[in-house]
């Protein structure tokens, strides 16, 4: 922390960037362990208990730290090494006992390079436009090995949100000020009046990264040109949508940029409180936010009179208590108050009578980590990045059944193809990848045909999806999608908070409906009922979670009717995943009589001694597909 | 004071009117389920949806708690809103066929056919209860408890509160729940049946469900009637007979 306590000038900011970029980059070497939750739940602690031992025990003067989410996530944990003057390199599924042999291969001399992924020769910082190169020319170290910038998964990213993510120490306010942070509030709050700071985000294009896409310099202005006495800025970290997780990794791994950002807006706004809405279910973004809120109330970069300015600006964090509908901002509101979490109709808009009936203005983690950036560099410049009215990045967390899985941050325009097929990595062996699912539960699948649209507002809103917060299922051809529909469905049944009657009874009845064609009991009578109710639950329910909880059946109603036909028609499942239509058998050509699909059934329904061919009985087989897996000879098969 | 269309007729209104109210003002019947006007406005039931148009196009919007602005444009009956209305109407026949008031509505939006199963269910969660007993009553004695399909009525850990003075005001003014009060003179008393010792909805109505615990009017025909009434928790409640048989 800050010896000088707080800080009041730029030359209090250039100090503490100055500290803060000798443990950023330091003379020595220096361990960094991807410790986010994703890295957490790969076994990150271990491992990092396991370096600053050895560190320890080798009596090295280097330094172990935690980093965020760099964003590669099916080969965490990631453990990466500085070497100064040499660059860093990345080690992919690191265990303990790794841990230590690459610390001690690095204390000799030369670095072992086995489970090496990647190096980085540099990194690039959008706030200051500054590349910082991590050596001189060509390094012979790493010759072996790819360069980040050349591997698929990030030559296509653009990283604006998710700049110090995995590059900073997150608890560390010296390391976020040596990549610039803070610097724009201070901008802000010495160079700009308010409307400029209005002007200027006006100018950059930015829209609401929640999922909406709502302009947000239109949004500010509205909450600063508001009649009332009191405003708030909230930031939504209610991050609620399956397999969705981009917040969580900016607030794991960058919580200052979000802090900053609020500032910025309330300053903008005229507001002087904040509120950031978390779900209880992040704990470790919970710590890291209390950590930063602490340390830059220290540094007086929140609290009263921040740089001498007269601004005065407090953040306080608000824990949800587990109810997806929180997200959406009227029920975010109410649960704030202590009230239910239940959303009210809207107009009047939070904008107009938000948090305690004061105008209030409700941004996504996403949005306000983006305002500092566009403080710097300028709304123009930021202006240029994306199509003419998506502007910007946008973080996905790509997951599903494609080989390269993890967060990453593309230019809005990108196409979903470029980014299944090259940040991807394309699918799995033995399958077509035939869609992905964007924009979580409110969101739909859109089919592989139309892979060469753009990824921006209005092109996903035309294909009956929407941008969504940026979960990004891939499916193939393993995956059935009325079964995909009725899964979203099921989710938004349970999360529906209940007060409308639409959302409430209409996602109950259409899940029911989608579990009678999945188990081969739905007529085509079905279908068109299945429309009426997914038209008329979108037309009149009372929020966003019931206005876009039919898009994942209409979707793929309307891409992958045939499916639909084959379960009501044929009784059918293409792709072999509902398990009322689907029958097991022992090709008994193939068979060798090995037992090992005996040993695994659950149920006793595999018959046949050992070293002889196997059956299946259809009267006791609950079609789990344990023996499927485990089958080398793959003679059990599926029809 | 804002001047906004209602199906092409204009109408000035005291600032803080809802649309709901402009309508009806005008003459145009936009149907609802949780509406009340000595309660807030609710927005749940959907029935009062109309289309609002503006620049970018138009949607559906509750009218009970759209505050009537200038230059609003409302179409109160539209072929949009009929069908939206159609539909929902649908899904509460659905929900509660026996109920009157749904009947009734249905019928005069011309619905023939219900497609889906009948859910049997004697409660469509409008909050009129909720309200009326906190608002009118002062007694907040009942709210809403769980969420989505598990969510209902539902009193203070599913124990009488202090605060319930058995006024019964919820029943009054449930729209849905009809079954509840077909007690034989049930046009002088809350629910005759317990007077004469013959509960009917003990005895006829096995989804029948009492706000009352005990009932006003079995309480009047002594204490010995109390062990016999009725299902203690609200929402579901089962047929009294649960709790206890008749003597």
């Amino acid at each position: 922390m800050s010896e000088r306590g707080r800080l009041r000038t730029a030359k209090d900011l250039d100090w503490l960037a100055a500290e803060g970029l000798r443990t950023l980059y330091p003379a020595q070497p220096k361990v960094l362990v991807g410790a986010a939750s994703c890295g957490r739940a790969a076994g990150a602690v271990d491992v990092l208990k396991a370096a600053r031992e050895e560190v320890a025990r080798l009596g090295l003067a280097w330094r172990v730290a935690e980093t965020g989410c760099i964003g590669w996530c099916s080969e965490e944990p990631l453990l990466d090494l500085w070497l100064p003057g040499h660059g860093r390199v990345s080690y992919g599924r690191v265990k303990p006992a790794d841990a230590r042999r690459i610390v001690r291969a690095a204390a000799s001399g030369k670095p072992d390079l086995r489970q090496a992924l990647a190096w980085m020769a540099g990194d690039e910082n959008p706030c200051t436009a500054a590349h910082t190169p991590y050596t001189q020319g060509s390094n012979g170290w790493f010759a072996g090995l790819p360069e980040y910038a050349e591997l698929p998964m990030f030559a296509r990213q653009a990283r604006i949100v998710l700049r110090n993510s995995g590059i900073i120490d997150p608890t560390s306010l010296e390391e976020y000020a040596a990549r610039g942070g803070y610097r724009a509030l201070l901008r802000a709050l010495t160079e700009l009046q308010p409307e400029d700071v209005l002007r200027e985000v006006t100018r950059s294009g930015l829209r609401g990264r929640g999922g909406a896409g709502f302009p947000t310099g239109e949004k500010w202005r509205r909450v600063r040109e508001a009649a009332g006495k009191t405003k708030y800025v909230i930031c939504n970290a209610d991050e609620g949508d399956p397999g969705a997780y981009m917040d969580r990794a900016v607030l794991e791994g960058d919580p200052h940029s979000v802090l900053e950002g609020m500032a910025i807006g309330a300053y903008g706004m005229g507001a002087r409180e904040g509120v950031i809405y978390v779900r209880a279910e992040y704990p470790l973004a919970v710590e890291r936010l209390r950590t930063a809120i602490e340390q830059a109330e220290r540094a007086g970069l929140l609290g009263e009179d921040i740089f001498g300015s007269g601004f005065s600006f407090r953040v306080r964090i608000v824990r949800g208590a587990g109810a997806f509908v929180c997200g959406e901002e009227t029920a975010l509101i109410a649960s704030v108050e202590g009230h239910v979490g239940e959303p009210r109709p809207r107009p009047p808009y939070p904008a107009q009578q938000g948090l305690w009936g004061q105008p209030t203005c409700i941004n996504n983690v996403e949005t306000w980590a983006n305002v500092p950036v566009i403080l710097l560099r300028g709304g123009a410049w930021y202006a240029r990045i994306g199509t003419e009215r998506s502007k910007g990045t946008k973080v996905f967390s790509l997951v599903g059944n494609v080989r390269n899985t993890g967060l990453i941050e593309v230019p809005m325009g990108i196409t979903l193809g470029e980014i299944v097929e090259q940040i991807g990595g394309g699918g799995r062996e033995g399958h077509t990848i035939k869609a992905v699912q964007i924009g979580g539960p409110s969101g739909g699948c859109i089919p592989a045909e139309q892979f060469h649209l753009p990824v921006d507002y209005e092109s996903l809103v035309q294909a009956g999806s929407i941008m969504g917060s940026g979960g990004l299922v891939v499916l193939d051809t393993g995956n059935c999608m009325v079964d995909v529909a009725r899964y979203f469905l099921e989710f938004l049944e349970e999360e529906s908070c209940g007060k409308c009657f639409p959302c409430r009874v209409g996602t109950q009845r259409l899940r029911e409906m989608l579990s009678r064609i999945c188990a081969g009991q739905g007529t085509e009578a079905d279908l068109a009922l299945l429309e009426d109710l997914c038209w008329v639950v979108r037309e009149t329910s009372l929020c966003g979670l019931g206005q876009t909880a039919p898009n994942p059946v209409l979707t793929t109603l309307r891409y992958f009717h045939h499916e639909y036909l084959a379960h009501v028609r044929e009784r059918r499942c293409p792709a072999k995943v509902c398990r009322e239509l689907i029958t097991y058998f022992i090709e008994p050509t193939l068979c060798d009589g090995c037992h090992a699909c005996v040993q695994v059934c659950a149920t006793e329904a595999i018959l046949g001694e050992k070293k002889a061919v196997h059956r299946i009985d259809n009267s006791k087989c609950i079609r789990c597909g344990a023996c499927l897996e485990v089958c080398q000879p793959k003679a059990v098969q599926v029809i | 004071m804002p001047k906004l269309y209602i199906n092409n007729l204009s109408v000035e209104v005291e600032r803080g009117t809802t649309v709901l109210e402009a309508a009806r003002f005008l003459g145009f019947p936009v149907p609802t389920l949780c509406h009340n006007d000595g309660l807030t406005p609710y927005g749940a039931c959907r029935l009062c949806v109309v289309e609002v148009q503006n620049a970018r196009g138009s949607r559906l919007l509750s009218a009970c708690t759209l505050p009537a602005e200038d230059g609003l444009v409302v179409f109160t009956h539209s072929e949009r809103v009929e069908r939206a209305r159609k539909l929902l109407l649908e899904m509460y026949v659905a929900t509660c066929p026996q109920s009157k008031t749904i009947q009734d509505l249905a019928s005069r939006y011309g619905i023939r056919q219900v497609r889906l199963a009948p859910a049997w269910a004697d409660c469509i969660q409008c909050g009129l209860c909720v309200r009326m007993c906190e608002q009118q009553m002062m007694a907040g004695a009942i709210g809403f408890a769980y969420r989505g399909p598990k969510r209902r009525v539902a009193r203070p850990f599913d124990k009488t509160s202090e605060r319930c003075r058995q006024c019964g005001a919820c029943l009054y003014i449930c729209p849905v729940c009809e079954l509840r009060c077909h007690g034989r003179q049930a046009e002088t008393t809350l629910c005759s049946g317990c007077l004469n010792f013959a509960p009917a909805c003990l005895d006829f109505h096995d989804h029948a469900m009492c706000y009352l615990d005990p009932c006003l009017a079995c309480e009047l025909a002594g204490p010995h009637r109390q062990d016999l009434l009725l299902p203690s928790g609200i929402g579901w409640a089962s047929s009294g007979k649960e709790k206890g048989e008749l003597p």
